[in-house]
C-alpha cells in the first residue's frame, strides 16, 4: 500500500490524523519526521500514548526518514508520513525526490504570517519554498480532512479559496 | 471546590462550550468548568492557552476529548511543568458531572472518582418489543 499522504501539519499526531484519516485509510502506520521528536524518548511517548495499538508510529529525522522510505512504501499497510513544518519536507524532498506530492492540513497562525486558508498561514519565506517545491516537480495541495476539497498550491496563495 | 473554576474542559471544535452548556442547564454550576476549543491554533498555542489558565485561575483539573488529541498533547506538556494538576481524557457529560457534584473531594479525587462513574455509564440497550 506504501504512504498514502505526504502531510505537512503543525500538530503533528492528533485527531484529524489518528481518525479523520487514519480511519478511511485504514491506517496501518504513521511515520512522523522531525529532528526534535526523534531526538527525545518523552516526545516519542508522548505522541505514541494516543494512537490505537494496532498502528505503529515511526519516529526519524530526515535523513532516517530517507534511508527508511523504500522499506516504508513496500508496507502492505497504508501509511501516513508527517513533518511539523514545511522545512523539514524541504529537506526530505531534498534527499528522497521520489516523494511528487505534499499535503499541507495544518500550518497555523504566528507572528509573520499571514491567512491563506483557515488551516493554513505562511509567511513569504514559506510561501517561497512551497513555490519552489512545485517548480521541482512536487504537487501541494491543502486538505485538512478526507472530505475536504483538495485546493491546489496556486489557489492557496491567493488566498481565496474559502473567500 | 468553591464557585471558582476549578477545571479546564479542552476540546476540539464547539464541544467544550457544549458540554458546559449542559452542566449549566442540568445543575446551574457551569461556572465551575472553563471551556476553550482548539479550532484555529497550533500546538505552541493550545499549551499556551491552557498553560494561561492554568496559571491565571488556579486549576487543578484538566478535562479533554480525544486522548490522541491536540488538546490532549498540549496538556501533557503542561503536566510537565505544573505537576500538581491532574488529566482527563474522553470527556462525557457524566464524567463532568459525577466530578463537580463531589465537592468534597479534593479535585484529583473527584477525577478519579468521575472517571470511575464515566465508564460505567458507557451501556448498550438492545431493542425491545413493548410489553403489555
Amino acid at each position: 500500500m506504501a504512504i498514502e499522504l505526504y502531510r505537512i501539519d503543525d500538530r503533528l499526531i492528533h485527531g484529524q490524523v489518528v481518525v479523520g484519516w487514519g480511519q478511511p485509510l485504514n491506517l496501518g502506520f504513521i511515520a512522523l519526521v522531525d529532528d526534535e521528536v526523534a531526538g527525545s524518548e518523552w516526545e516519542q511517548e508522548l505522541y505514541r500514548m494516543g494512537v490505537p495499538p494496532e498502528m505503529d508510529v515511526y519516529f526519524a529525522t530526515p535523513e532516517d526518514a530517507n534511508r527508511q522510505l523504500e522499506q516504508w512504501n513496500a508496507d502492505q499497510r497504508p501509511g501516513i508520513l508527517l513533518t511539523g513544518d514545511i522545512d523539514t519536507m524541504r529537506r526530505l524532498i531534498g534527499l528522497s525526490p521520489s516523494i511528487r506530492t505534499v499535503n499541507l492540513g495544518g500550518i497555523h497562525h504566528r507572528a509573520g504570517r499571514t491567512l491563506k486558508l483557515r488551516y493554513v498561514y505562511l509567511s513569504p519565506q514559506e510561501e517561497e519554498a512551497l513555490r519552489a517545491l512545485e517548480r521541482g516537480g512536487v504537487t501541494v495541495t491543502a486538505q485538512d480532512v478526507p472530505s475536504a476539497r483538495a485546493v491546489p498550491l496556486e489557489d492557496v496563495l491567493r488566498g481565496e479559496a474559502e473567500r | 471546590m468553591s464557585d471558582a473554576p476549578v477545571a479546564i474542559v479542552a476540546a476540539h471544535g464547539d464541544l467544550a462550550f457544549g458540554f458546559v452548556s449542559a452542566v449549566e442547564q442540568i445543575t446551574g454550576r457551569g461556572e465551575l468548568f472553563l471551556p476553550m476549543s482548539n479550532a484555529g491554533l497550533g500546538a505552541s498555542d493550545i499549551e499556551k492557552a491552557i498553560l494561561e489558565l492554568v496559571d491565571s485561575r488556579k486549576i487543578r483539573v484538566i478535562f479533554t476529548d480525544l486522548p490522541a488529541g491536540s488538546c490532549t498533547i498540549a496538556a501533557r506538556r503542561v503536566l510537565v511543568a505544573r505537576p500538581h494538576v491532574v488529566l482527563v481524557t474522553g470527556a462525557s457529560l457524566p464524567l463532568l458531572l459525577d466530578f463537580m457534584s463531589h465537592e468534597e473531594l479534593e479535585p484529583a479525587q473527584a477525577a478519579t472518582h468521575a472517571v470511575d462513574r464515566a465508564v460505567r455509564s458507557l451501556t448498550t440497550v438492545p431493542g425491545a418489543a413493548r410489553g403489555h
